[in-house]
C-alpha cells in the first residue's frame, strides 16, 4: 500500500491539493459552466458522506447497506440541537457527530461480528429501525413534516463571526470541513490502523490469528464512518434549511453506495469524490432531457461494472495516472482484493 | 506440555470430521502430523487456533485452556501457524506484512532482523509486494510472520506443498534451525520422509481419527516402506 516509493504518508498530497484547487474554487465558475451553487453544496455533503462511507464499503470490505439512516441522524441531531439546546455552529455540529456516532455505535456492536452478505442484511434492516423510530418519534422529528426552519448558523470565531446565509458561504464552509475530513481520513487509511482495516477486507481469519480483535476494528470503522456522516448531515440540514423523514429512506443508503462503486471506491481513496461528482452531474444533465435519468444512470452503472469494476478511478488510474506518473516495470493488474490505493 | 489437544470432535455445520482426536507437544520439540487427504489434519490445526471450533474436548496451550478462546486471544497467548495456502497479504509490502504480526507474548520475541538471520534472503525481499513472491519466497515470509509474533508454538501446514525439493530442503534446514532455538513445532506434512527427518514424534490420522503414534526414530528404522504404508495410513 504504501512505501518508499510513494509519499502517501504525507499529511498533504498532490490529489488532495488538485481537488482543494477545484473544489476552493467552485463558486467561481459553476454559474459559468451553466450549473449553480446549491449543487456545488450538494456535491459537497455527499462527497464528505460517500468519503466516510467507503472507510467501510472500500478499505474495510464492509457493504453497509443502510447509511442513509446515519446522514438523517446526523440532520435531526443538528436541528434538534439548534431549537433545544444552543444555536451555536460548532457546538450544533458537535451534537451531530456525536449524537450519530452513537447511533453508530450500536448498530457497530450489532453487526461487526458479521461479514458480507449477513452484515449487509443487518445493516439495511438497522437502517430501516431508525427510518421507522425517525418517523414516529415525532415530538423529536417532526414526524412526516420533518424539522422545518433550521438555521444556517453564523460560523463564529468568538472575535468574530461569519455570516453563511447565502449559497456560496455556506459552501465554503462545507468545503473547508470537507478539507479537515479528507486530510483526517487519507492519514487514517494509511496508519497502521488503516492497514489493518485493509488486511481484514483481504482476510478476516488472518488477521484474527495475527493476534488482532477484528470486532473492534471494524467497530471503530463503523463508528468513524457514521461520525462522518452525522457530519454530512448537520451541513445537509443546513443547506436544506430542514431535516426530513425522506434522507433516511433506503433509496439514499443505495444512492451512496452507488456512487461510491460507480466512482472506484473499491481501488481509489478519490473514487466516492469522481462518483458523487458523475450522480450530480448525471441528475441535472440527463434530467434535464429525461424524467427517467436514474433509468440511464443505473445502465451507465452496470455497464461500468460489467466491464470496468474498478469505476472512474479505474479510468482516470489507465488513462491521465499511466500518463502522469511512471509505473513500475511490470505493472501488476489490480489485485481482485486490493484496497484503495490512491 | 505445550499444547495438549483431548478428545476432539469438530463439525463443519452437520458434518462431523473429527472423532475425538488427542495429541500433544512437549515444550522444544517437533511433532509431525501425518495422513492422507482429508484426513482431517486442517482442522485439527484449526480446532486448535479457534477457527473451526471443537464441539466436544479441549485444547490446552502452556498450561491455559483455549477451547473457548476467541482466536486472537490463542494468537496473542503464542500460537503461530503457518497456514497451507501460506496466504499473506498481498498488497503490502513484505515488510508491511511483517510489521503487523508483530507482538509480544509470553515467549522470545523475535524482530525482523532475527528472521532475517535465519532467511538470508528475506532482506532482499522486504520492500517487495508479496504479490509477486514465488512459492518458496512467500513461505519464507509465512513462517517469518509467525516468528516475529513470538509463538510458543507454530502449527505448520503442509510447509513443503508445491515447492521444488531444492526449496523444500531449504525449508527443512529452517525448521531445524528453529528447533535448535527451541521452539516448539506441530508439523503437518503429506511427505512422511520429510517430516520424519524433522520430528521427534509422530501422530498419524485417518478418517478424523488418530490411528498412531510413536517416537520418529521408530518409524526411520523402519525405512522406506513402513513410509509409504503411513501415507495412506492403514
Ligand atoms: N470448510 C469445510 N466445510 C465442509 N467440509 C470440509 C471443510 N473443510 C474440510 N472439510 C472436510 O473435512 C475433511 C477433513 O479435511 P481437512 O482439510 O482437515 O483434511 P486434511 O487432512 O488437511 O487434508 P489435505 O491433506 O487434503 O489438506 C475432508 O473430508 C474435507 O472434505
Ligand atoms: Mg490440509
Amino acid at each position: 500500500m504504501s512505501d518508499a516509493r510513494n509519499p502517501v504518508g504525507r499529511w498533504i498530497t498532490l490529489p488532495i491539493l488538485a481537488s482543494f484547487a477545484v473544489f476552493g474554487t467552485l463558486p467561481y465558475w459553476v454559474e459559468a459552466v451553466g450549473l449553480y451553487q446549491y449543487l456545488g453544496l450538494e456535491i459537497m455533503v455527499w462527497v464528505i458522506f460517500a468519503l466516510g462511507y467507503n472507510l467501510l464499503l472500500g478499505y474495510g470490505g464492509l457493504p453497509s447497506f443502510g447509511h442513509g439512516a446515519f446522514i438523517g441522524i446526523g440532520a435531526y441531531a443538528f436541528g434538534v440541537a439548534q431549537f433545544h439546546f444552543i444555536p451555536n455552529l460548532w457546538i450544533c455540529l458537535l451534537a451531530a457527530i456525536i449524537i450519530t456516532g452513537l447511533c453508530g455505535l450500536a448498530a457497530a456492536l450489532l453487526v461487526s461480528r458479521r461479514r458480507g452478505i449477513y452484515f449487509a442484511l443487518m445493516t439495511i434492516a438497522i437502517g430501516q429501525v431508525f427510518f421507522f423510530i425517525a418517523s414516529k418519534w415525532t415530538s423529536v422529528t417532526g414526524g412526516e413534516d420533518g424539522l422545518l426552519n433550521i438555521q444556517r448558523l453564523p460560523v463564529d470565531f468568538g472575535l468574530f463571526s461569519i455570516d453563511i446565509q447565502d449559497t456560496a458561504s455556506l459552501y465554503y464552509l462545507a468545503f473547508a470541513l470537507y478539507a479537515v475530513v479528507v486530510v483526517l481520513l487519507w492519514r487514517l487509511v494509511h496508519s497502521p490502523f488503516g492497514r489493518i482495516l485493509g488486511a481484514i477486507r483481504q482476510n478476516e481469519e488472518r488477521v484474527r490469528f495475527l493476534g488482532y480483535n477484528v470486532f473492534i476494528y471494524k467497530a471503530i470503522a463503523f463508528i468513524l464512518s457514521t461520525m462522518v456522516a452525522g457530519l454530512a448531515g448537520g451541513l445537509f440540514a443546513m443547506a436544506q434549511e430542514g431535516a426530513y423523514i425522506q434522507i433516511m429512506n433506503l433509496q439514499w443508503s443505495g444512492t451512496v453506495v452507488l456512487m461510491t462503486l460507480i466512482g472506484g471506491g473499491l481501488v481509489s481513496f478519490w473514487g466516492p469524490v469522481f462518483g458523487v461528482v458523475l450522480y450530480f452531474i448525471a441528475r441535472d444533465i440527463l434530467g434535464a432531457y429525461t424524467e427517467a435519468w436514474l433509468l440511464w444512470f443505473g445502465l451507465m452503472f452496470m455497464l461500468l461494472v460489467m466491464f470496468k469494476p474498478e469505476g472512474l478511478a479505474g479510468i482516470w488510474r489507465d488513462t491521465v495516472g499511466g500518463l502522469v506518473r511512471r509505473k513500475p516495470a511490470a505493472a501488476p493488474s489490480p489485485h481482485p482484493n486490493q484496497s484503495p490505493a490512491e | 506440555m505445550i499444547l495438549e489437544v483431548d478428545n476432539i470432535h469438530t463439525f463443519y455445520g452437520e458434518t462431523q470430521v473429527l472423532f475425538g482426536v488427542s495429541l500433544s507437544v512437549k515444550k522444544g520439540e517437533v511433532v509431525a502430523l501425518l495422513g492422507p487427504n482429508g484426513a482431517g489434519k486442517t482442522t485439527t490445526i484449526r480446532s486448535i487456533l479457534g477457527l473451526t471450533r471443537a464441539r466436544r474436548g479441549s485444547v490446552h496451550f502452556n498450561g491455559a485452556d483455549i477451547t473457548r478462546a476467541p482466536t486472537h486471544k490463542i494468537a496473542q497467548a503464542g500460537v503461530g501457524w503457518v497456514p497451507d495456502d501460506r496466504r499473506i497479504f498481498p498488497t503490502l509490502t513484505v515488510r508491511r506484512n511483517l510489521e503487523i504480526a508483530r507482538k509480544t507474548t509470553g515467549f522470545a520475541n523475535w524482530t525482523i532482523d532475527d528472521a532475517c538471520k535465519i532467511f538470508a534472503p528475506l532482506e532482499h525481499l522486504l520492500p517487495r509486494e508479496c504479490e509477486n513472491l514465488s512459492g518458496g519466497e512467500m513461505q519464507m515470509v509465512a513462517i517469518s510472520r509467525a516468528l516475529v509474533g513470538a509463538p510458543g508454538l507454530i502449527l505448520l501446514d503442509e510447509p513443503s506443498q508445491g515447492l521444488a525439493p531444492k526449496i523444500v530442503n531449504d525449508v527443512m534446514n529452517v525448521i531445524r534451525r528453529l528447533r535448535e532455538e527451541g521452539l516448539s513445532m506441530l508439523i503437518v506434512e503429506q511427505n512422511v520422509n520429510i517430516a520424519l527427518s524433522v520430528a521427534d514424534r509422530v501422530f498419524v490420522m485417518n478418517h478424523g481419527r488418530i490411528v498412531e503414534e510413536g517416537p520418529a526414530e521408530n518409524y526411520r528404522k523402519q525405512g522406506a516402506a513402513r513410509a509409504a504404508t503411513l501415507a495412506a495410513a492403514t
